[in-house]
């Protein structure tokens, strides 16, 4: 006997993988450098590019990039975006500011937020730092960094930083 | 048709590395291009072979390109296959005249994930993933059914588990090797009946490169070239229950389009993952008892997923370079149960 | 070696997850539909008979299909393999075997699970029937698992 009931026009199956990832070294010496409030970045040797985050490679040469490298934990903001769409994932209020800053001592720019800065004044060249966690709770995570913000330094000059921007 | 050379080979594989995916490849890929005698940046086509799926990540397969060299920027292509398959494409790229030079390279790291749900992801969605069977019990129940439709034997299964072992000894990039024997093994407990653990491969986590030019270019490069006179690929049905599994329909297709029984086979490296399935697939080819299956353990002895088939390539490649050998097959699969089949046919000078 | 690493590589757990709700064409809509009213439905197709679950297009000759026919509820197992240490996601939580089944006037077999108790009781050619899931609708787990056919 069948059921008069509507035919079945769609089904869910969802999908849940779960995994145990190694960082690698590269991701290693970037993670614990920032559980001492500290940012780490690699390159392939003395006089090459600083890379942050590290990956393992320099991407221009496919060399093996694990010489560790501090970088300031300030820098130049080199290109921003002003997000106004919700997410799950982003606790911080909308519309909020992401940031590709050049830090003191990197080659490429490092992709965060910025915070406690009003929307008209973010501009390329600003300077900022780092606002770190409180030390009991930094661990190897991006978390321990919470955010960026604007700090009292001169603007620097676009032609300085136009091949980041 | 232009003739194609395999001009360099390299592989690594490793029960579990701590390496990232970049970190791991950057040595394979250096010292295939290296052994190629081509400088990188003259290679005109770089083509890759991974799944995404091994590390959780859509696009995943992007960030290998910092170990390979992506500037200037490069001619690049990818499939979410095994690297064979990245050699196929390849392969036609140089035949479309475009380009002369080629690197095939894939990489994988098995033991992120949960390897048996990971695979169940590539059935059918609707009717089978729900079902969440793994990889072992799938080639279970075609094992049961070559078993029973064949004179095989579990004995006969163990025979290929004891020789791959042993020549596997013989390979630095195999993960599981040793002498035992068949008593021994068939002492075991089924993991999946009615296969044991010896039936089922060794996964590893890895990388491997391979350099392919052209013609003339070839013969400059190496002192024996070793070319691939023949290469295709063909896929059966993905539903299970609609294939005869104890047959390899597109495997024997693909050895036929490739020419394989044009002239006798020294040896054959065959990506049988199973026991059952190097079984299956000596049928399939029409090889004679006397053609030596394997000699570098095959992927029972390092399964490397994504990886395994071009090194069943590369590995037969390496031995007619040295001289051990002529002419052979080399074969890839993926899918499950022997789904889909690529195969070529090298020889050396 | 890295330098400054300092110790062992770091390692982390990762999920990835999606929701995945999939439309039904008309093939598997009716499979589906006939599965939460406890019932088989395959398609016939020229080069591999009667085939289930029903595909839209005949797997050799890619022509398109749409001759349903009802099979089953019972069959024969086809092929089996015993799972001692079922995964989590598994539908059993005991140990069960994988099987494919070829149901009473199918000639294609459907892979499901069957819930025997203990591994002697399998064959090839034992006869199984379904144990329906109280709450249907939801795919092919509407479908609990096969028993014996002779189970009460």
């Amino acid at each position: 006997m069948s059921e008069e009931a509507a035919p079945v026009t769609y089904i869910v199956t969802p999908v849940r993988l779960e995994y145990d990832h190694s960082a690698g070294n590269a991701a290693t010496l970037f993670l614990r450098g920032l559980a001492q409030r500290k940012i780490i970045g690699t390159r392939t040797g003395p006089g090459q590019p600083v890379l942050v985050p590290p990956r393992g490679a320099d991407p221009r040469t496919a060399e093996l990039a694990l010489e560790a490298v501090e970088v300031s934990d300030k820098g130049t903001i080199v290109s921003y975006s002003i997000v106004r769409v919700p997410s799950e994932n982003i606790h911080f209020e909308l519309p909020y500011v992401c940031i590709n800053i050049l830090l003191d001592g990197a080659d490429v720019p490092f992709f965060h937020v910025l915070q406690n800065c009003p929307l008209d004044e973010v501009r390329i060249g600003m300077r900022a730092r780092a606002h770190w966690v409180p030390d009991e709770q930094l661990a190897p995570t991006i978390a321990s960094i919470e955010y960026f913000e604007p700090i009292d330094e001169p603007d620097v000059p676009f032609d300085r930083i136009r091949e980041h921007t | 048709m232009r003739d194609v050379a395999i001009v360099s080979f390299a592989q690594s594989n490793t029960a579990r590395e701590d390496r990232n995916e970049v970190e791991i490849l950057i040595p394979v890929v250096q010292e295939a291009v290296k052994r190629s005698g081509l400088p990188r940046g003259e290679i005109g086509f770089t083509c890759s072979g991974s799944s995404d799926f091994l590390q959780g990540q859509p696009f995943a397969f992007v960030m290998a390109l910092d170990g390979v060299g992506a500037w200037p920027p490069v001619k690049e292509s990818h499939v979410e296959m095994d690297g064979a398959w990245a050699l196929y494409e390849a392969w036609v790229k140089i035949q479309t005249g475009e380009v002369d030079s080629a690197l095939v390279y894939a990489f994988g790291k098995t033991s992120s994930g949960d390897v048996a749900e990971v695979q169940a992801l590539q059935l059918d969605p609707y009717c089978v993933t729900p079902l969440w069977p793994d990889a072992d019990s799938i080639a279970a129940l075609q094992a049961r059914l070559y078993l029973e439709g064949s004179a095989r034997t579990e004995r006969d299964l163990a025979d290929v588990a004891v020789r791959s072992r042993r020549d596997a000894m013989d390979n630095p990039h195999a993960v599981a090797s040793g002498a035992t024997d068949a008593e021994t093994l068939l002492a075991e407990p089924y993991r999946c009946s009615p296969l044991r653990d010896h039936d089922c491969p060794m996964t590893s986590d890895g990388a491997t490169a391979m350099v392919i030019v052209a013609g003339d270019l070839a013969t400059r490069l190496s002192e024996r070239p070793v070319w691939i006179r023949g290469i295709d690929h063909r896929i059966d049905p993905p539903a299970l229950g609609v294939r005869d599994l104890s047959r390899a329909p597109s495997a024997e297709r693909a050895a036929s389009r490739a020419g394989v029984l044009e002239a006798p086979v020294d040896f054959a490296e065959i990506d049988a993952p199973y026991t059952h399935q190097e079984l299956i697939l000596r049928e399939a080819f029409g090889l004679s008892d006397g053609v030596r299956i394997n000699p570098s353990g095959g992927s029972l002895c390092a399964r490397t997923l994504m990886s395994s088939g071009l090194n069943r390539i590369g590995d037969a490649a390496l031995r007619i370079a040295r001289g051990e050998g002529d002419r052979a097959l080399a074969h890839a699969t993926q899918g499950p149960c022997l789904q889909q089949n690529l195969v070529c046919v090298l020889e050396g000078e | 070696m890295a330098e400054g690493s300092g110790g062992e590589v770091l390692r982390g757990p990762h999920v990835l997850e999606y929701p995945y709700r999939r439309s039904l064409g008309p093939a598997l809509g009716r499979f589906f539909t006939g599965l939460r009213d406890r019932r088989f439905e395959g398609i016939r197709s020229r080069s591999a008979g009667v085939i289930v679950p029903p595909q839209e297009y005949d797997p050799d000759t890619s022509e398109a299909l749409d001759e349903f026919v009802e099979v089953g509820p019972a069959g024969a197992i086809v092929s089996w393999t015993w799972v001692t240490r079922p995964r989590k996601k598994q539908p059993l939580d005991h140990p069960f075997a994988y099987a494919l089944i070829r149901l009473d006037g199918a000639d294609a077999s459907l892979l499901h699970v069957v819930d025997v108790g203990d591994e002697s009781r399998l064959a090839t050619g034992v006869r199984v029937k379904p144990r329906w899931a109280v709450e249907r609708g939801g795919g092919i787990r509407d479908i609990e698992c096969f028993e014996l056919e002779e189970t009460e």
